[in-house]
């Protein structure tokens, strides 16, 4: 079965085509670095794959179902430009609600876990108004991958983290790999994304302008991509 | 590390390590998480309460209090106090998720639509009770209502008018919430579509701050408020999602 089949997606908004007739699959257990420039439509096709928004025209279907039914979204794990954790809540309870959205057997336990990893044990009672924002990001990793999802989608997930935060999430991401899961990001670091990528999609102006497994020449030179088929 | 990994067939077929939350429990995580926030800032509250008690306070001044006129339009007082108190309730319900795109991260996970609406509106009801039971002495006070006799049937009246405020409210605050005017458009929208339930509250408490039971004539009202109540709730529950998502 493929992971993510897109379908002739157009979006709109407005008058305004954000994305045009864009088509491809992504197979169980790959990592597709989703490139392009800013505006390209990288965020608006991974809301649509997230469920967050729905295509104009076209179909998308995660692991054979809709974006947006429910057992596609117990196996989906989302970390969008918005850290999506409360201020107000301690990082325990922000986690120990996610984990009972998500219906994780022993939320408490699991959300402790999950601090430990993610290198905020120590603050757990502590709320996430007072965290540094290397913590928060650190906190967000954590809820997006609390539930183990089959699924990621990640939406410029290397942005604005502290060395520590990268290294929690690119020890997460090599482990998801490892362990077969699909990932999705798109992504403005070319190398850390082509050293993870397994196959990449280059947007362009909404359009597919390119998609195909990542090879050597990219991660040699990560400009090859855009000079060749950018705009 | 560039390899594509053949998945485990578990990855692929189900969610692991899960078990599907039930529609009520998410509906309370959603609530609880709510209510722990605005217990922590007391944002919504202290604003709703400060403001429901200035007005009341500014209503004693422009009514004599001592006369039958006051007994007459005292419902129609407090519920006014409230609906103009539970606007800026309702409108930091949605709001609130839009703070670090919490608002997707609630619509990304296995909660939907209407469990999120129902997580929201408890949460708002409870809020929106508790000014309205703080507001009930400040009031006694000014107008000398009279409903101590009354009182579990003046709960029952409040109860029912606040899941009606409630009900609506949180569906149009879902509505408005990526709209920038939200804080104008919210009771521009909402207000005519509570009329009923107003309706039905004014009058009911009108009766009982006199001092009077409900009679047989009133039950009508009662009965408004409830199919009033069932049929908003109803409404909103199933076209909540494609208010959120599109």
């Amino acid at each position: 079965m493929t992971a993510v089949a897109i379908d002739n997606v157009w979006k709109f908004y407005g008058d305004f085509p954000a994305l045009r007739d864009i088509s491809f699959n992504v197979e169980p257990g790959s990592c597709l670095a989703l490139l392009g420039r800013n505006g390209a439509g990288k965020t608006t096709l991974l809301k649509i794959l997230a469920g967050l928004s729905k295509p104009g025209k076209g179909s998308v279907k995660i692991l054979g179902e809709d974006a947006r039914s429910q057992s596609t979204r117990y196996r989906t794990g989302v970390l969008g430009h918005g850290i999506g954790i409360y201020d107000e809540l301690s990082a325990l309870e922000n986690l120990r609600l996610f984990a009972s959205l998500y219906g994780v057997p022993r939320p408490v336990q699991t959300a402790e876990e999950w601090l430990e990893r993610a290198g905020l044990d120590r603050v757990r009672d502590g709320l996430v108004r007072e965290f540094s924002r290397g913590m928060r990001q650190r906190l967000a990793v954590a809820r997006a991958f609390i539930h183990n999802p089959s699924l990621l989608l990640l939406d410029e997930p290397f942005t604005a983290l502290d060395d520590k935060a990268i290294a929690v999430l690119q020890s997460l991401l090599n482990k998801a790999r490892s362990e077969g899961r699909t990932i999705i990001m798109s992504t403005h670091q070319l190398r850390e994304a082509l050293e993870l990528a397994s196959d990449v999609a280059l947007i362009a102006r909404g359009r597919l302008a390119f998609r195909g497994e990542r090879t050597r020449e990219m991660l040699d030179d990560p400009g090859w991509l855009y000079r060749n088929y950018g705009e | 590390m560039a390899s594509k990994v053949e998945p485990s067939p578990a990855l692929i077929q189900t969610a692991p390590r899960q078990v599907k939350a039930g529609f009520l429990q998410q509906a309370f995580a959603i609530a609880g998480k709510d209510l722990r926030s605005e217990w922590r800032t007391k944002e919504s509250i202290n604003a709703s309460l400060s403001f429901a008690i200035v007005i009341l306070l500014l209503f004693s001044f422009a009514f004599d209090v001592s006369s039958e006129f006051s007994k007459e339009i005292s419902g129609g007082l407090l519920w006014l106090v409230f609906a103009f108190a539970g606007a800026l309730i309702l409108n930091r319900s949605f709001a609130r998720e839009l703070v670090n795109d919490c608002l997707d991260a609630l619509l990304s996970s296995p909660a939907s639509g209407a469990q999120l609406y129902l997580g929201k509106c408890m949460s708002n009801f409870v809020m929106l009770l508790i000014v309205e039971l703080m507001c009930l002495p400040v009031f006694t006070v000014f107008y000398n209502g009279l409903w101590v006799s009354q009182a579990p049937m003046l709960l029952a009246i409040f109860v029912m008018g606040t899941w009606g405020l409630t009900a609506i409210g949180t569906m149009f605050s879902a509505m408005t919430v990526n709209l920038r005017l939200r804080e104008l458009m919210l009771p521009v929208l909402v207000y005519p579509m509570m009329i009923p339930a107003l309706m039905a509250a004014i009058r009911l408490t009108t009766i009982v701050m006199a001092g009077d039971a409900v009679g047989g004539d009133d039950q009508i009202w009662i009965r408004l408020l409830i199919v009033f109540d069932a049929i908003f709730t109803l409404l909103a529950v199933t076209l909540v999602e494609t208010v959120l998502v599109g």
